[in-house]
């Protein structure tokens, strides 16, 4: 208010009849928990943002009257993130999730000047006394979906459709091509980048052309159902990324990686409603339930299925971790030892690919 | 029935100059009633929203410029080329390259540079978007092609170079490894003028050059060469100027403006390198230019408003829930009413059956 | 299939939806109009087109939808431009925008929605000769449709009246006027050709390409479109080259990462826009050549003045 006073006694009247009128409107509704999203595509993805929005909309159903739920869209990486959330922090809201790894900086910059917002990351590193971060444990399911191809393959090929080579993807390459040579000790695993997210053309051009290469095995880290959707055209196996993708895969999509933030949406805006809200750092799988595997499609072997059922309870459980040694590189050097787990910054970061993945990951 | 008719008006309305957008802003407002009454949102609401709601504090003032600034940068570039026809729609190219070669120079130099890291980082970042349109300038004047096709292209290609630089060599070494470059540090950062506010250095630039491409197109010789080349090609051979030359100054100042635009955005407001730097300014500039009816001044003001638009899409999105689909429909049309009042300037509507018209006569 | 047989089809696949957008426009500019709105044109006949064969379950209808849709909206452009003389690349561009917006609107109630593949043209006995067979005969209508409308095209503009009176109106609209010709209607006809052409453009990727709908699938085609009109030299059959010497390196770049290539990812595609420039710097060298393609009335408006 101070800020607002200081300035209409500067300025010409026009805009100080213009702030007047802005001022009751944002006065309204305060006395609903404002929870706020910002996301860095449309909701109509039906992908990363698709389910964020999920998480969203199971706020607002468990919670009712208590929180008013905001949503941004399409809030690029760049500039227009620091700009958006002041405005949400001026505008009331309590706790604010940014839904993408570019938010970083901005989300902590806004952090400091609103120490009285919760702000809540996902997929980042950087955390403050009002900032959380959060992720899900994405290559979990790879290890399943690893031991799935392994008894499904036939050529041994498996065609992985990436969308830029980050650590988020790469583990989840390098997790899936463990537990996939755990039982095709010769197979390889082709990856195309099609550097982008979401494009849905060039992501089943990607999967055609790794089909065309021998893959009998679809494998994706982008965002739309289209390798699916390519790969039952044409017969071959596929795992659906970020949403339940079977739909578009009716007989050939075994099941699907989906990423499942709504647990963990409704209850951290609980904390706030308790006043019990604390930073930290939430990186959950299968056993939080952030990651969802779906029941493995009925076209599945009864005895390829129940094995893929043990190794994700065996994960839920805490007996396997996808990271057990020995985990060599390409090199064939060993960086996990065998009896010991690769530690959760080195698969943070990772920027190696094990053996069995084909291709340069420049360092 | 009456007869509407257009007659040509000798000169510009300089009325109707100013009343046109006034005229298409409260079209646009009926059509967004009916718009926001669809939607069941009470319109009066989402005006206020979409108007005065971003702009209503200091912090949105501000915004206003920073949202503002490379739109305008970029676009008194491309009026000047388009004016001489030539077709710049790589900005965004520019911009990149722009933020790539100043954002290097911060990136690796400032320790060496010291007080000199700011005006290297300029410096660097206006010559690298010059850099990247003078390759359609080479194409067009040495082996004739058509710099729409090529500017356009090499915006992809700038576009991939930036995430290989962040994914590779220039990735932040304590950064896990995720696609970004280390911080600005130091003299590498380029602060705001006010504090509460992200003004800075890309507003007054932006403004400079508004000033600048005033002077260039109104008063100097070089402008008028330029406009001579733009509207009879024919006339300007038959003068001497030299049309190659016009083509390399022309895509030479817009993409120096773009790169300027480009290193002050990641010097500014977001502070590092990263895969997106730009939600499309380069593009939207070029929507900016015509608006502005390619006079600096003109650019100005449809570069504010253009940014008014999209502080209040996101206004719109927080404080009445309403989808991003939304806000990029009522952007359309406000752009399409805007477009269609512009007749006025130039033309009369004349109503009434010609015959009458020509007894009074 | 070999490798390059692989590719080929690919190629044609991935070139169909740039041609047919292409096409269109090219006969929009042809007639004197720049119509930078092929992006908006092109998801609104992807959203609309999706609509009517998901509630029809007919691709037929699709399709058909997709065209009027896509007219539409260049009904809209045409208006704005012919009648109300707007600024042609201002509203093509605002055009985009809007479209893009009303598609996502529309599109709310088919996210998540799948549809079955178009079927292929499958003839035994031919479709299973080496190269040939899968590329010519393997394909979907849409393909045949997309080559056959650049053919017809060709001779339209080359071989008939209309098409002639059309190209006159292009190069100079004040000469056509004088001789009697009704340039605005002509070009409002040619605007509705460009729309529908790049309505049926975005069909192609959600009803055949990819059957599923999402806001933004057409990822920036619509600007390839574009420039492969200026890539064509406002000539049909380089058009069709264009489309595919695009739609060549887009796939051979996947490939050659499959191959496990040593070039980074982020470089290997850069090749189709690379490739595009280098080809057109050779087709362009002959100056004059280009000129006389080049419609001289392109993106002025126009208004009678008798």
């Amino acid at each position: 208010m101070m800020k607002r006073r200081d300035f209409l006694i500067g300025t010409g009247s026009a805009i100080a009849a213009t702030a007047a009128l802005g001022m009751p409107y944002l006065a309204r509704a305060a006395d609903k928990l404002k929870a706020a999203w910002i996301f860095i595509g449309p909701t109509g993805d039906m992908g990363w943002s698709y389910q964020h929005d999920l998480g969203r909309q199971a706020v607002a159903a468990k919670y009712g009257d208590r929180v008013e739920t905001i949503k941004v869209e399409n809030v690029p990486e760049s500039a227009d993130a620091e700009r958006v959330l002041t405005q949400l922090a001026n505008q009331g809201s309590k706790i604010i999730f940014t839904t993408s790894f570019g938010y970083m900086e901005p989300t902590l910059k806004v952090a400091k000047n609103f120490p009285n917002v919760y702000f809540e990351h996902a997929t980042g590193y950087k955390r403050a006394p009002n900032v959380s971060t959060y992720a899900v444990r994405f290559y979990e399911g790879r290890t399943v979906q690893g031991t799935l191809a392994g008894r499904l393959t036939k050529s041994g090929i498996v065609g992985y459709v990436g969308s830029v080579p980050i650590p988020e993807v790469v583990g989840g390459i390098n997790a899936f091509t463990q537990a996939f040579r755990k039982i095709r000790p010769d197979g390889k695993v082709k990856v195309i980048y099609v550097n982008e997210w979401f494009n849905p053309g060039k992501e089943a051009d990607a999967a055609k052309a790794l089909i065309d290469q021998g893959a009998d095995i679809m494998c994706q880290h982008t965002d739309s159902p289209a390798p699916v959707q390519t790969a039952e055209a044409r017969g071959v196996w596929s795992f659906g990324q970020s949403s339940d993708m079977a739909k578009f895969g009716p007989t050939r999509c075994v099941t699907s990686n989906v990423d499942n933030w709504a647990p963990y949406y409704v209850k951290r805006v609980g904390m706030v409603l308790d006043g019990t809200w604390k930073s930290t750092d939430t990186w959950g799988g299968l056993a939080a339930g952030m990651l969802v595997i779906p029941p493995f499609n009925k076209t599945v072997p009864q005895d390829i299925a129940s094995e893929g059922y043990k190794v994700k309870q065996a994960i839920i459980d805490g007996t396997r971790h996808p990271f057990d040694g020995p985990v060599a590189n390409q090199a064939g050097e060993i960086k996990v030892a065998a009896g010991s787990n690769m530690p959760d910054p080195e698969i943070l970061g990772i920027n190696w690919y094990v053996q069995g993945v084909e291709g340069d990951l420049r360092k | 029935m009456p007869r509407i008719k257009l007659e040509p008006r000798a000169q510009s309305s300089r009325l109707m100059t100013y009343l046109s957008p006034l005229l298409a802003v409260v079209l646009t407002l009926m059509g967004a009633a009916v718009l926001f009454a669809i939607l069941g949102r009470d319109p009066l609401e989402a005006y206020r929203a979409f108007f005065i709601d971003p702009v209503s504090t200091l912090y949105g003032i501000g915004e206003l410029g920073v949202k503002g600034a490379p739109l305008i940068l970029c676009a008194i570039g491309l009026a000047i080329g388009f004016r001489a026809n030539v077709w710049n729609i790589g900005a965004e190219g520019q911009f990149i390259l722009g933020a790539i070669a100043g954002g290097g120079v911060g990136l690796f130099f400032e320790p060496l540079l010291g007080p000199l890291t700011m005006p290297a980082m300029l410096i660097a970042g206006a010559l690298g978007g010059l850099m990247w349109a003078a390759i359609p300038a080479f194409l067009k004047t040495r082996f004739n092609a058509n710099e729409i096709l090529t500017s356009l292209m090499l915006t992809y290609v700038a576009s991939l170079l930036l995430n290989y630089l962040v994914r590779g060599p220039w990735r932040d070494p304590q950064g896990y490894n995720f696609p970004q470059s280390k911080p600005f540090d130091g003299y590498a950062v380029f602060n705001p003028f006010f504090t509460g506010t992200r003004l800075g250095l890309g507003a007054l630039m932006a403004l400079l050059a508004v000033v600048g491409g005033w002077f260039l197109m109104s008063r100097s010789f070089l402008g008028y060469q330029i406009k001579v080349v733009g509207l009879t090609p024919a006339a300007a051979t038959y003068a001497g100027f030299n049309q190659k030359r016009v083509v390399w100054f022309c895509l030479a100042i817009s993409g120096a403006l773009a790169g300027l635009a480009g290193v002050n955005e990641v010097a500014g407001p977001i502070g590092q390198l990263l895969p997106t730097i730009s939600p499309g300014y380069g593009f939207t500039a070029i929507i900016v230019a015509f608006l502005g009816r390619l006079h600096p001044f003109g650019i100005l003001l449809a570069g504010l408003l253009i940014a008014l638009s999209y502080l209040g899409g996101e206004a719109a999105q927080i404080s009445l829930n309403l989808p991003v689909a939304v806000v990029g429909v009522f952007q359309g049309m406000l752009l399409f009413f805007l477009l269609a009042c512009e007749l006025l300037v130039r033309y009369r509507v004349v109503i009434g059956a010609p015959a009458v018209q020509s007894i009074a006569a | 299939m070999t490798e390059l047989t692989a590719i080929l089809v690919s190629m044609v696949l991935s070139a169909t939806p740039l041609l047919l957008a292409a096409a269109g426009e090219l006969v929009t500019e042809k007639s004197g109009v720049l119509n930078l709105g092929v992006e908006g044109m092109m998801i609104v006949g992807a959203v609309v087109g999706f609509g009517a064969e998901y509630n029809s379950g007919s691709a037929v209808m699709g399709f058909a939808a997709a065209a009027i849709g896509g007219a539409l909206l260049a009904a809209l452009f045409g208006f704005l431009t012919l009648f109300f003389l707007a600024n042609q690349v201002a509203t093509g561009l605002a055009l985009t925008i809007f479209g893009l917006g009303l598609s996502a609107l529309i599109g709310t109630a088919y996210i998540g929605k799948p549809l079955p593949h178009l079927p292929l043209l499958d003839i035994p006995g031919i479709s299973d000769l080496p190269v040939v067979g899968p590329l010519i005969f393997g394909q979907d209508a849409i393909v045949y449709l997309s080559v056959a409308v650049t053919i017809a095209i060709a001779w339209f503009l080359s071989r008939t009246r209309l098409g002639l009176v059309l190209r006159s109106v292009g190069e100079n609209h004040e000469a056509a006027h004088a001789l009697g010709y009704p340039v605005r209607r002509i070009r409002f006809l040619a605007v509705l050709f460009g729309g529908a052409m790049s309505g049926l453009g975005g069909a192609y990727l959600s009803l055949a390409y990819t059957p599923l709908w999402s806001q933004g699938m057409t990822a920036g085609r619509g600007w390839i479109a574009l420039a492969l009109v200026v890539f064509s030299t406002w000539k049909p059959w380089r058009l069709l080259f264009g489309a595919y010497l695009f739609g060549f390196f887009s796939i051979v770049q996947l490939h050659a990462q499959g191959l496990a290539v040593p070039i980074a990812p982020e470089f290997l595609s850069m090749l189709p826009y690379l490739a595009t420039i280098l080809v057109l710097v050779i087709i362009s060298r002959d100056a004059k050549r280009i000129r006389l393609n080049a419609p001289a009335s392109l993106g002025k408006a126009f208004r009678a003045t008798a």
